[in-house]
């Protein structure tokens, strides 16, 4: 039986107050639920605050580099598709300097579920901006303000035809249970985007400032209709949405792959033997 | 017999077409073949060549003289009709290139005429080419007429036919034709031999020792590879994947090699800069890998579709952090398919990344051989599976051994957890800050893997007279032209050759001295296809011994056998 005892990992060494706590809790309350043992999934992370929370819990970890998490992932989902994946990682890590292996991993639709522990700022690196940073913002390296536009990855998400992307508000744990389910749930790639207050650098978006303006997205909203996808992900300001904005049915990679029709490649034989027959082709 | 063909042209003219189908036809006739190609960084146009050296004798490099120039387009004529040698021929198309010239040495071959009165299209005047050739050598026109055969029978019996009687036609006409042709190439049957390209073997090496995943962004020159390993995907149960970019490609086989599979990338000097990170990434986690490096002449793009031997010392010191990794840079072919096996073997007994370094010329140029020996391969999978792993009471990814080598298992299969970190970690993989840690990580994972790695190292190969004065050093692709280099110069030179195919970390002495040996020599001679001499600065470094005479080539070029031992005599004098 599978509680929450059985992920107990690391102790976090994050900022009291950090928003990454109701995720990590979250995240455990999500296996404990879908009773999934810890040597059962994978999580695989690059670097940044976020990218530690597969050392505190007990699972399958790889924990790479910096923006590398999604190519990591990818290989592992090629080699044994019947392994959850999932990648924690965060606005500076993903969008940021792994930016091309995200547009790559949504193409795909590779059945891998993405986490990003959105903070709007570098944390490990003491508060630099991140792409989520909105413009205008000063920081130590940037006295006279962020110059390029905010990143909107649900914008991107929805651009790209994702099997699925949603946003989610750590202060509301409740609800981020529910959407990270369905994420795990969800037959393709999976976006979750996790508003998260960064205590110690971001002093813009706080939990008051994303309480006052998160809501849930209406239940009669048709999350596959991607030209109302669209417009709603471009909602941002007074009012943030959160809950699912768009999703699709398409075929995942994994599916498209003939070979791995036979199952997942870490099962499929090995005939040492065969080099014989194609060296022959050589004559 | 030794003849040397060129078949020169622009991008797309179907030179390349010409020249494999003329290196089947004689490797299956039981002769030795060597080709190599000459091409620039374009679709179409331009000057490149494909030439064929067929002998009944072993054959390991090109020559500089050729005997037949098959001239697609008049700069082909101006540029290499002084590598003629006195009885040399040049065959071409008048009509075609409106050039004609009535010189002894031309013979006009209208190859788009012949094409088209024999029903044929225009594309076919490369079929009539090819007959012409092997009229000229007075060869059998069958083993073509077969491979025709072999080669469109998905087009229709309608090609098949059209493709033999342009052969035939263009055959008819060289021997009709062709007085001063005197070839004499032995008309007794032998048996085929196997006919084997540098990019291929790598391949070849990775299906057989059970890669099931590659990953690779295209560029020059390793795309052969992964588009090999692609066309046997369904039948070797192996994924090819191409990456958005050659970090993604490093760090997709890393994860592959993690879940439990043997993994591989493939990519050249530029695109290897960019897996530097994910390549510390596989020493610190130390996640198996293979990676094949095909080195052109840099800087920056440098020269796209040529040749060099200038990132050896890039790879030995790439990768931020201390770790080890092997080298081993194949000389032939037949060395490239044993030496991607060893590793695939030593990448996973070690837990390290492992380079199959190439460059363009070995990449692309073929060999004959009689087999390779199967029996040599080596598969042994040192993974922690099944019950070996479910019956552990506790498992640490990286757990102190004697060996420094942890168990390697596949995550999944047993009740424990798998976890691997960038960061420096304990025993359980979790990252970790504190010296003590530190200090015995690294002494598991460098220094008690070290030696071990090491006694893994094949030594030299030392070929010719063992008491030699002159002992040519080298590595990697210059393995053949020294050979024949060593072959020629023997009749009058007290002189052998030393070649490296395990370069990186060099082989000790235990079992073969070869620091003595080059110390004893009159005129050891290292010889390196790039400016500054890398390896003979290896050598030193690991051993102390000190080269005072070089032979570096750096103009994108390979070595020729002439060449060579130009530059060799050009030496002698310090003997």
């Amino acid at each position: 039986m599978v509680n929450l005892e059985t992920f107990r990992g690391q102790t976090p060494a994050w900022c009291p107050g950090c928003g990454n706590f109701a995720i990590l809790k979250t995240f455990k309350d999500v296996m404990v639920e879908l009773q999934m043992e810890p040597h059962q999934f994978t999580v695989v992370s690059g670097i940044g605050q976020a990218a530690k929370l597969p050392h505190y819990i007990r699972c399958n970890t790889f924990n790479g580099l910096h923006g590398r998490a999604l190519p990591v992932a990818t290989g592992i989902k090629l080699a044994n598709h019947a392994m959850p994946v999932i990648v924690t990682t965060g606005d500076g890590d993903c969008y940021g300097e792994g930016g091309n292996h995200l547009l790559a991993a949504i193409r795909r639709n590779i059945n891998i579920k993405l986490f990003v522990h959105d903070n709007q700022i570098y944390g490990l690196t003491k508060g630099q901006p991140s792409p989520t940073t909105s413009a205008g913002t000063i920081a130590k390296n940037v006295p006279f303000g962020v110059i390029s536009e905010q990143f909107n990855p649900m914008a991107l998400a929805v651009a790209l035809d994702c099997g699925f992307a949603a946003r989610a508000f750590a202060g509301d744990p409740a609800h981020l249970k529910s959407l990270m389910k369905e994420a795990i749930n969800h037959k393709g790639f999976a976006l979750i985007d996790i508003l998260q207050p960064c205590v110690s650098f971001n002093k813009v978006n706080t939990y008051e400032w994303y309480r006052k303006r998160v809501y849930h997205i209406e239940p009669e909203y048709n999350p596959e209709d991607r030209m109302t996808a669209f417009s709603k992900s471009l909602e941002w300001g007074d009012r943030i949405p959160t809950g699912i904005i768009y999703r699709n049915n398409r075929p995942t990679f994994e599916e498209r792959v003939p070979i791995l029709a036979a199952g997942p490649l870490v099962r499929q034989s090995f005939d040492s033997a065969k080099i014989e027959g194609t060296l022959r082709e050589f004559y | 017999m030794d003849y040397s063909i060129k078949i020169g042209g622009e991008a797309g003219q179907g030179i390349q077409t010409i020249g494999d189908a003329l290196g089947r036809v004689f490797a299956r006739s039981g002769y030795h073949v060597f080709s190599n190609q000459d091409y620039e960084s374009r679709i179409r146009g331009g000057h490149n060549f494909y030439q064929i050296r067929l002998s009944n004798q072993p054959l390991a490099a090109a020559r500089n003289r050729i005997d037949i120039l098959v001239a697609l387009d008049q700069e082909s004529i101006t540029r290499h009709v002084d590598e003629l040698t006195l009885n040399g021929m040049i065959i071409y198309d008048a009509a075609a290139l409106k050039f004609k010239n009535d010189g002894p040495a031309f013979l006009d071959i209208s190859f788009e005429k012949l094409a088209l009165e024999q029903g044929g299209d225009k594309i076919m005047a490369n079929t009539v080419a090819t007959g012409a050739v092997l009229g000229m050598l007075g060869m059998d026109l069958d083993l073509f007429l077969k491979l025709i055969a072999d080669t469109f029978k998905n087009k229709g019996d309608h090609t098949v036919q059209a493709n033999h009687k342009a052969a035939q036609a263009g055959y008819r006409y060289a021997k009709q034709h062709c007085d001063k042709c005197t070839y004499a190439v032995a008309g007794d049957e032998v048996k085929p031999r196997m006919l084997i390209g540098g990019v291929e073997a790598i391949a070849l090496g990775a299906l057989a020792s059970g890669c099931k995943f590659y990953s690779a962004y295209p560029m020059t020159p390793s795309t052969g590879i992964m588009n090999y390993l692609a066309s046997k995907e369904g039948e070797y149960g192996i994924i090819v994947e191409q990456a958005e970019d050659e970090i993604a490609a490093i760090n997709m086989a890393l994860g592959v090699s993690y879940a439990g599979l043997r993994a591989m990338t493939g990519t050249s000097g530029g695109g290897f800069a960019l897996m530097v990170e994910g390549l510390s990434l596989a020493g610190m986690t130390e996640t198996p890998i293979v990676i094949a490096m095909g080195q052109r002449p840099g800087p920056a793009t440098g020269l796209p579709t040529r040749t060099e031997q200038a990132d050896l010392e890039f790879l030995v010191s790439a990768g931020h952090g201390e770790f080890p990794r092997v080298i081993f840079a194949p000389g032939s072919p037949l060395q490239a398919f044993h030496l991607t096996n060893k590793a695939f073997d030593i990448a996973e007994k070690y837990q390290i990344p492992v380079f199959i370094l190439f460059d363009t010329y070995l990449g692309d140029c073929q060999w004959t051989f009689d087999r390779f020996d199967t029996s040599q391969v080596r598969y042994f999978d040192y993974r922690l599976q099944g019950d070996a792993f479910k019956n552990l009471a506790d498992y640490k990814r990286y757990a102190y051994t004697e060996s420094g080598i942890s168990p390697l298992a596949m995550p999944g299969d047993a009740n424990h957890v798998v976890v691997v970190d960038s960061d420096e970690h304990d025993e359980d993989g979790h990252l970790v800050e504190d010296s003590a840690t530190r200090t015995r990580m690294v002494g598991k994972r460098l220094f008690k893997k070290l030696p071990l790695i090491k006694s893994e190292i094949a030594p030299p190969e030392l070929y010719g007279n063992h008491e030699a004065q002159v002992v040519l050093t080298g590595w990697g692709s210059t393995y053949g032209v020294m050979k024949e280099a060593v072959d020629e110069l023997a009749k009058s030179t007290s002189i052998a050759m030393l070649h490296f195919s395990e370069v990186f970390p060099l082989p000790d002495s235990t079992h073969f001295d070869y620091v003595t040996h080059l110390r004893k020599a009159k005129l050891p001679l290292c010889i390196e296809n790039n400016a500054t001499g890398q390896f003979s600065r290896i050598i030193r470094a690991a051993t102390g011994f000190e080269f005072k005479a070089w032979i570096h080539k750096y103009d994108g070029r390979p070595f020729t056998v002439e060449e060579l031992i130009g530059e060799i005599h050009g030496q002698l004098g310090n003997v």
